[in-house]
């Protein structure tokens, strides 16, 4: 929530700083009056896309304590703290005594401090605790103190405030919860950073990246995993393209096919190939053949409407022309239809990248050896919050990259597209 | 004209189309026609007057429901290298350059390639683009575009070209300078022309003989031989429009037209 509310600030911050500096007047290029409305007119403010990178690195670092900024929002208290609490016995006496407490940070284990009894009166005994950040501690303050096992004992008040089972006080650095058996638990200040185990810090990840390079996870190379994962997206979505392009061209040229695979294509088409995982699994076992039938699957349909709307997203004047310059029905498929559908087969298959991409990471997550899904559902059973941040984001910058490449070569295999 | 015998004839013509709804159309009702070798033929008429289901059928696209068409004796029953087409647009093979558009036919036939090469030159030379053989479709003026598919369809040495509204989408200004193409290639290769058009002005220039179609069920009206495109050798298209008796035509023409318009709009209502 409060993340939230300073992403917002921050947005509205760069968006009136950005129109403060951009106001200068010297507009050499002849800009247009109505840009609103004019969706044609709007494009992306690169500035603002490099801010917005900027922005989630900046709140991910000073939300995690990063060395990479010099800025950081409040952190866990750490250090030595303490508070006092009052008792009373079965004489009605009261005692008063003192809970020194050593926060660390986490991971590290701190030894208790010494107690000496300095601020200790009656028949209470000083105590002392250790805890690490964003944990808490149960305080047996009454163990040492005389009579403290008796059942007329009772801790009565914190720092001289009354306090009761299950009610809470803060004190200095934390806050002293009784609970329901009279005994007292510390929670030291969490301040507004995120634990590790939550978010680690941007360089927690990175080492972990380096390290996860060179050295593998689980004695599978980082390569390895991500490798295995295109392996089997491009098994699948080349099997996929090697069934789905004929059959969609079949189905866009003949009646008789159109009529007889329609019905299965337009069952199977809004059906996720995530739902196919458990039967994938019953048929073809969990290993290879299984992930690629099923990234075959997750292809086969896109594939195959969009090689059937490229053959009729060609025009009839051109397969007129076409035959009336001689064309046989096999010259018209070769020379007209084909590099006529090339455009929709291309976003067609860019569209099944992405979902075989998905797909995959998905598939290894409910079972693989190696892969990139595998790498980071087993780094999720141990906590590794890094290893698991790390996958996704490579999992979306290879998921990124796939995409771009595929722009690339349908700019530079179909020139035309867009431009007739 | 040196040869006069029937090149084309279409014998008694009946189209009729299923329409949902609306039960059998007929599209063209016992049209006969018959054309002799190298004539330019123009066809106008109002929309819905079948004059582009005729020019499909001539093509073998479309099969007659009565009559059939005879090109040089033989009859017509499908699509063939022997009669041309040329379309309003959108009709070139964006992935091939200008050179491999119209070297299409020749290729589809097997015919070598220095041939093929031989030919696109002197057909790019005869329809003004040379040195365009290696663009690409797309960037090509509208008019350049339709110079190519001209181009495209000489290049297999048809019996007869088809034109359907072929400068129908062409500013007014590219548009004479295309009429002035057609009519020069005409002269050159003397071959016979047929051309739908929506424009009486063009079809007054360009045709020797004019046809006019009437709606409802499509039939020929009436048929004009207009002298101008003879003429068109001498004289510019801007001076054989300003002369009276194209302005006489245009008049007839336009007024016969414009009641079939009417009649339409009021059978409807």
């Amino acid at each position: 929530m409060r993340l939230l509310i300073i992403y917002i600030v921050l947005f509205v911050f760069a968006y009136i700083l950005q129109r403060q500096l951009c106001k200068g007047p010297n507009k050499t290029a002849a800009t247009q009056t109505v840009t609103f409305g004019d969706e044609k007119s709007i494009k992306p403010n690169r500035l603002a896309s490099a801010l917005s990178i900027a922005t989630l690195f900046l709140l991910w670092a000073a939300f995690t304590g990063s060395t990479l900024t010099p800025i950081h929002v409040p952190g866990p208290f750490i250090g030595n703290t303490s508070f006092n609490y009052t008792a009373t016995n079965a004489d009605m006496e009261k005692a008063t005594a003192t809970v020194f407490i050593n926060v660390s940070k986490p991971g590290e284990q701190v030894d208790k401090p010494q107690t000496s009894d300095t601020k200790a009166s009656g028949f209470a005994h000083d105590d002392g605790a250790s805890v690490q950040a964003w944990r808490s501690t149960l305080i047996r303050a009454h163990k040492n103190d005389l009579g403290g096992k008796d059942k007329t004992y009772k801790i009565i008040a914190i720092n001289n405030q009354p306090i009761e089972a299950e009610q809470s006080v803060i004190v200095e650095h934390g806050v002293v919860t009784m609970t329901s058996k009279g005994s007292l638990s510390f929670t030291p200040d969490k301040g507004w950073q995120m634990e590790p185990i939550w978010l680690p810090s941007p360089e927690a990840v990175f080492h972990r990246l380096i390290e996860i390079a060179t050295d593998g996870y689980q004695n599978v190379g980082l390569f390895e995993n991500i490798g295995w994962s295109l392996l089997r997206v491009i098994a699948g979505l080349l099997l996929g393209c090697l069934i789905g392009i004929p059959l969609g061209y079949a189905m866009g040229l003949s009646s008789w096919f159109r009529g007889w695979f329609d019905p299965i294509v337009e069952f199977m088409r809004p059906v996720p190939p995530l739902a196919l995982i458990p039967l994938i699994i019953i048929w073809f076992g969990i290993w290879e053949t299984g992930k690629i039938s099923l990234l075959f699957l997750a292809a086969l349909w896109i594939m195959t409407i969009a090689a059937r709307s490229g053959v009729s997203g060609t025009s009839l004047s051109k397969v007129h022309a076409a035959y009336s310059l001689g064309a046989s029905k096999f010259q018209v498929l070769v020379h007209v239809i084909i590099p006529n559908s090339l455009a929709e087969i291309f976003t067609g298959a860019r569209v099944a990248m992405g979902v075989c991409w998905g797909t995959v990471v998905a598939a290894e997550l409910v079972a693989a050896e190696k892969g990139a899904g595998k790498m980071i559902i087993a780094a999720s059973k141990f906590q590794q919050t890094d290893i698991v941040i790390m996958g996704i984001i490579l999992i979306g910058i290879i998921g990124y990259g796939i995409d771009l490449l595929m722009r690339r070569a349908e700019r530079w295999l179909i020139p035309w597209k867009g431009r007739v | 004209m040196a040869e006069s015998e029937t090149q084309l004839s279409i014998k008694n013509i009946s189209m009729s189309f299923e329409l949902p709804g609306k039960g059998l159309v007929e599209a063209i009702k016992d049209v006969s026609l018959s054309i002799n070798h190298g004539e330019l033929i123009s066809v106008l008429g109002p929309s819905g007057c079948g004059k582009t289901t005729l020019l499909n059928i001539i093509a073998g696209f479309l099969q007659p429901s009565q009559g059939q068409i005879l090109l040089n004796q033989r009859a017509i029953s499908s699509p063939g290298a022997d009669r041309g087409m040329v379309f309003q647009q959108g009709a070139l093979f964006e992935w091939m350059n200008v050179a491999n558009n119209i070297g299409f036919g020749l290729k589809m036939q097997h015919v070598d390639k220095p041939k093929i090469q031989q030919r696109v030159e002197a057909l790019l030379d005869m329809v003004g683009l040379q040195g365009f053989g290696n663009k690409h479709i797309y960037e090509l003026s509208g008019g350049m575009q339709q110079r190519v598919a001209l181009a495209r369809c000489l290049a297999n040495n048809p019996d007869i070209i088809l034109m359907d509204e072929p400068l129908g989408a062409l500013d007014a200004l590219t548009r004479e300078k295309m009429q002035e193409l057609i009519l020069q290639i005409w002269h050159k290769t003397n071959t016979t022309i047929i051309l739908i058009t929506h424009s009486v002005e063009e079809a007054l220039l360009l045709g020797q003989r004019l046809i006019v179609m009437a709606p409802r069920p499509g039939r020929i009206f009436r048929e004009f031989t207009p002298p101008f495109a003879h003429h068109s050798r001498q004289h510019s298209l801007r001076n054989l429009k300003k002369q009276t008796d194209f302005v006489d035509y245009r008049e007839q023409i336009l007024s016969m037209i414009w009641d079939m318009e009417e009649e339409i709009m009021g059978s409807s209502n």
